[in-house]
């Protein structure tokens, strides 16, 4: 881990995916990175296990994401995948990039959801070699 | 009449209502969900024939025939991954609706048009299948031999797109069928005394269908996920209503006679249909944009041909779709005769049939217009969950036939055949009906042949028998002719071409 100013990272990862939670992400990201000049990378990924994933972004909306934010004048890197594991997709990708801020979306669970279901923001808090950021979605 | 009243009386008692219920629920689950089809949860479900009346049975498998037909088009219509190959022209105009946000009206056209349709071909069905089963009971041995030969190659050879790949599936079905020593000496058994009883049906079909179906699955593991095109409520406005109606009744016209022929299939009609509402339509500029007369005609058409399937079926013993294949195998496993003389045998419960198909149909439409929205959330269970599951049932369904584990080890080679068929884009259907059919036409000519005393000219001896014949040198010539004519045909098309199954989802219903 490298000791740059936490203020000022240089390349922010952000966890993505097509809800309210994503978007929070998405949004807090964007303002880090707009504030800091640092670069944004993108992670939209899959299991593609199942016919329909509805977290999965849909390629026309991930390409007007990253028009909008180029448009910005952002440097942004859109990573969107069909991979074995989202958590490990989105903790491979912060440490192939050197990230040194991760921002993920979490959502309110209840104490037997969060024993029934993994969730994915969890596994990337825990996992991540660089701090993390979990953001909630305005109520 | 009054056969028709007894069976609606059997039909709707509270235990056999809830049986079409169960049947159009789990029906329409397994059509919304590519590769699954209603012939595979059949073929599943058929152990539970050993605990459950006949009635009770066969009425929930006509809810799950009926369902899937009503799930296919919600596939078709939302992912444009047709559920199963009836729904291949409704995915045409439907997704196209769907994508410019008409899908409520899409979802609603669909299913109505299936309602009106399916409610009409039942109503045929009421009056067709006692006068055609009336006919055959009269007819012998050597038209009944013909009549079964020209299922066999229509189901082979003029529906599908490859004849070959269709022969090679129609030969493997007979040569399994073969197995066993029905006929006093043992053939293909290789010496094995579990051999010696046949290889049951129930096996196959688990096999080719459910086995076959998840090898190809985890062959296919990760795939980028579909785009679904979120849906409210389905509902129609009056000018819907009126483009709809006429593609309706004309669907239905098209696909009742196409599925009471012996050669069967949705796959002709659906198209026919739509290629008639599209000369016929107000609006040709919005063919291939979404046209809601794309829809309703072939909807309607398929789920008329479904009904349509059950005349040869039940008035001859003739399946001619893989579900029908199923339910013959289901009321075989009754100890029911079936061919001509099981409507006389067992009016009852042909009947209870013919009227569940009523009131599954109606139960579908009450069902399925305010739940469109939950079916399209099944498709986002990941694919192992519901895999591990068929998988459970199919090697219970195996198992539970003879209790032996060598049907197991029988279930995981053939499943690995399916496998392979599937990979090379040899259908299935004309294995299972040629496993169904071929014993049943041996027999038929064992007894042609004995009543001649081995005198062959039997064979065409009878009027019917000479009429078939004749039909089938002319389909033949008709082949032939189109094959001179555009060599190019003989090229497998787009969707059958091996490299390009990755995309292809079809099952056989």
């Amino acid at each position: 881990m490298s000791a740059t100013n936490p203020l000022a990272p240089t390349c922010v990862v952000a966890a993505y995916s097509a809800d309210v939670y994503g978007r929070a992400a998405i949004e807090y990201a964007e303002a880090v990175a707009r504030a800091s000049g640092a670069r944004l990378v993108i992670v939209n990924a899959t299991r593609g296990d199942s016919l329909v994933d509805a977290r999965f972004a849909h390629d026309v909306d991930i390409e007007a994401l990253r028009e909008r934010l180029v448009g910005e004048g952002l440097a942004v890197e859109v990573r969107h995948d069909v991979v074995p594991d989202v958590a490990e997709a989105v903790v491979a990708a912060a440490e192939e990039v050197d990230a040194d801020l991760v921002v993920v979306g979490v959502r309110r669970r209840t104490p037997v959801g969060k024993l029934l279901m993994g969730s994915v923001a969890q596994r990337v808090i825990l996992d991540a070699h660089c701090p993390v950021i979990a953001v909630k979605p305005a109520s | 009449m009054d056969l028709l009243l007894d069976g609606f009386a059997t039909a709707l008692t509270p235990e056999n209502l809830l049986f079409a219920t169960i049947g159009v629920l789990l029906g329409t689950a397994v059509g919304v969900l590519p590769g699954i089809g209603p012939a595979m949860t059949l073929a599943l479900l058929l152990p539970v024939t050993y605990s459950v009346g006949a009635d009770s049975a066969i009425i929930m498998f006509a809810g799950i025939y009926y369902g899937g037909m009503y799930g296919g088009s919600t596939t078709s219509i939302l992912l444009n991954t047709p559920g199963e190959s009836s729904s291949v022209i409704t995915a045409i105009e439907g997704n196209k609706m769907a994508k410019a946000g008409r899908a409520a009206q899409a979802l609603a056209t669909a299913a109505i048009g299936s309602f009106v349709a399916g409610t009409i071909a039942t109503v045929l069905l009421w009056i067709v299948t006692p006068q055609v089963a009336d006919i055959v009971v009269t007819l012998g041995s050597p038209s009944y031999f013909a009549l079964m030969v020209l299922a066999l190659f229509a189901v082979t050879a003029v529906l599908g797109s490859s004849r070959l790949r269709g022969f090679i599936a129609l030969f493997l079905g007979l040569a399994v069928g073969l197995v066993g020593t029905s006929t006093g000496q043992a053939r293909l058994t290789f010496g094995e005394p579990l051999l010696a009883d046949g290889i049951d049906i129930v096996v196959v079909a688990v096999a080719l269908f459910a086995i076959g179906e998840a090898l190809w699955v985890a062959a296919h593991m990760r795939r980028k996920p579909l785009e679904i095109i979120p849906v409210g409520q389905p509902w129609m406005s009056k000018e819907d209503w009126k483009r709809s109606w006429k593609p309706w009744l004309r669907g239905t016209a098209f696909g009742f006679p196409f599925g009471a022929l012996p050669a069967g299939g949705a796959e002709l009609p659906t198209f026919l249909s739509y290629a008639t509402e599209k000369k016929l339509t107000k609006h040709p500029e919005e063919f291939g944009h979404g046209a809601i007369e794309g829809v309703a005609g072939p909807e309607a058409a398929n789920n008329a041909s479904a009904a349509g399937t059950l005349v040869p079926l039940l008035a001859l013993g003739l399946p001619t779709t893989a579900t029908a294949a199923i339910m013959l195998v289901a009321l075989q496993g009754y100890g029911f005769q079936t061919g001509p003389t099981l409507m006389d045998d067992h009016p009852d419960l042909v009947w209870a049939l013919l009227a569940s198909l009523f009131v599954a149909n109606t139960l579908l439409l009450i069902i399925n217009l305010p739940m469109a929205p939950i079916w399209a959330k099944l498709l986002r269970i990941p694919r192992p969950y519901l895999y591990a599951g068929i998988l459970f049932f199919a090697s219970l369904g195996a198992y539970s036939v003879n209790f032996q584990a060598f049907d197991l080890a029988l279930l995981l080679v053939l499943g690995v055949l399916g496998f392979f068929m599937r990979r090379f884009g040899i259908p299935v259907l004309p294995l299972i009906i040629g496993v169904i059919l071929g014993p049943a036409l041996e027999e038929q000519l064992t007894t042609a042949l004995k009543i001649s005393e081995g005198d062959v000219s039997t064979l065409w001896s009878e009027p019917v028998a000479v009429v078939v014949y004749a039909v089938m040198a002319l389909l033949l010539v008709a082949m032939a002719v189109t094959g001179v004519r555009k060599p190019a045909a003989e090229e497998p098309s787009l969707s059958d071409t091996p490299g390009n199954n990755d995309d292809k989802e079809l099952v056989e219903r």
